[in-house]
């Protein structure tokens, strides 16, 4: 072994001493700063990992949709508006949505009900996400009792239980026929929620809107485009709670940092100054507190990384599942496939490691370069 | 073994899982299933992040303004709400 190699490791065989001669002192140091690194990282992987998700996903969802709005609310649709556009030059297939909301007397949850076609649900037959299976204790072939507008009951057998694995898509969806869909809610013939707009090609999604508006000036188009670009900005920096999480984790690193930058304790200065007067360069110091500080910042991040990955990626995010659920009864557990971003893990590496390294040498540095005699009496 | 050896193991061990997460997730999104058939058919537009509230439940087709319109002098109150972002896509506009 060469001598620098058996140099630093002699000076980080005496650095891991000197932290253990501390050893209530650093290893809350340790933990706090593991803390905040799992949180930071937690937060990297989980809306990552959504993000992604919501890409796969949403390639699926409709060209575009097309909403009415009457007196600055959203509206139902007349299913005239279909003939008309599909008659624009450009659009492949339009086809009336009948979707909406039911509230659950029983239990407090609000499921999102959808019509579908025959292949979903036949007439008096649906198909549940789990979610609801799971509120409501329900299996294939059992009858699913909803509450229709006039407080009739209306019974309808399930066909199928969306597998969990589309608990991000399904979890809360009852899908029914058409003709369910219309005795349940009593919703007027002729109508529909919005329209979903087949586009054949993307390049024209725009000129196609434009037409849209300028025929029927009530409605409003949704690209696909728009649908994307809302789940990329849903987590966004400014949100409520990433604005916490991330105020306060930059936070602790100031005041990690600002606690090692405005100096030293009486005790590390006394130890830099007897150090110095047993033969210690200038240098073997600045060494000794560099490798002190990749001691107590490295094994926070790369631990801290290891635990917010598992916390994330198998066991769903308990922390922020609970931020998410609010007043929902009926919650999705979903699991997220797994991504890393190396370029975020290696800003986070940057915000995190060096900051905190650079902070550890600089007032040692001031100390290293006084008499040492001044450096033990001080 | 001398202590800074084994921190030195250690921190490669540690640094070796974090490399092996990596892959982990490589492979995970290669394994992952395709989407449920009938769930192309229902062309879905929002994820099922939270079912608390509408405008949280399918944030895309929601309005801006959507959790103040519930009635006059309405405030947002879902806790949801401070966790997803209102609609900030520009709609489309003629």
């Amino acid at each position: 072994m060469n001598n620098s190699m058996e140099r630093h490791l002699n000076i980080l065989e005496f650095t891991l001493a000197s932290l253990l001669r501390r050893k209530a002192k650093n290893l809350s140091l340790l933990a706090m700063y593991l803390l905040v690194v799992f949180m930071l990282a937690s937060l990297l992987f989980f809306v990552t990992a959504l993000k992604r998700e919501a890409a796969i996903i949403l390639n699926d969802a409709p060209d575009m949709i097309v909403q009415r709005l009457m007196a600055g609310r959203q509206d139902l649709v007349p299913v005239d508006y279909v003939a008309g556009i599909a008659q624009i030059k450009g659009v492949t297939a339009v086809r009336p949505r009948l979707w909406g909301y039911y509230y659950d007397a029983l239990n407090g949850a609000n499921f999102t009900i959808m019509a579908g076609d025959d292949s979903a649900a036949g007439s008096g037959k649906t198909a549940i996400g789990s979610g609801v299976a799971k509120t409501r204790n329900l299996m294939v072939g059992d009858l699913l009792p909803l509450i229709g507008y006039d407080k009739s009951p209306v019974m309808l057998e399930i066909g199928t239980i969306f597998p969990s694995a589309s608990d991000l898509i399904a979890a809360d969806l009852i899908v029914i026929s058409p003709d369910d869909f219309h005795h349940l809610f009593n919703f007027p013939a002729g109508q529909a929620t919005d329209l979903a707009v087949t586009v054949r090609n993307p390049k024209e999604l725009a000129t196609v809107a434009a037409k849209i508006v300028s025929r029927f000036p009530d409605s409003r188009p949704i690209l696909k485009s728009e649908i994307q670009r809302t789940y990329q900005s849903i987590f966004d920096w400014r949100g409520g709670m990433m604005l916490l999480v991330l105020a306060s984790s930059l936070l602790s690193f100031i005041i990690f940092a600002w606690d090692k930058a405005t100096g030293l304790s009486a005790e590390e200065r006394k130890e830099i100054g007897i150090l110095k007067s047993i033969g210690w360069e200038t240098s073997d110091v600045l060494l000794l507190k560099f490798w002190e500080g990749i001691v107590i910042s490295l094994t926070a991040f790369l631990l801290g990384t290891v635990l917010a990955y598992g916390h994330v990626f198998f066991l769903s995010a308990p922390l922020f599942a609970q931020a998410l659920k609010g007043w929902s009864v009926l919650y999705p557990h979903f699991r997220l496939v797994p991504v890393v971003d190396v370029y975020q893990l290696a800003v986070l590496f940057f915000l995190t490691v060096v900051p905190y390294t650079t902070a550890t040498i600089i007032p040692c540095w001031r100390a290293a370069t006084i008499d040492p005699d001044a450096a033990m009496r001080y | 073994m001398r202590r800074s050896l084994q921190y030195i193991l250690f921190t490669a061990a540690v640094f070796a899982v974090v490399l092996l997460l990596s892959l982990h997730a490589r492979n995970a999104q290669h394994r992952r299933g395709d989407p449920v058939p009938q769930m192309q058919n229902l062309h879905v537009t929002d994820l099922c992040l939270t079912t608390e509230a509408r405008y949280t439940r399918h944030p895309s087709m929601a309005d801006r303004h959507a959790p103040f319109q519930e009635h006059p002098l309405t405030l947002e109150h879902f806790p949801s709400g401070s966790l997803i972002m209102p609609n900030l896509a520009d709609r489309y506009k003629p």
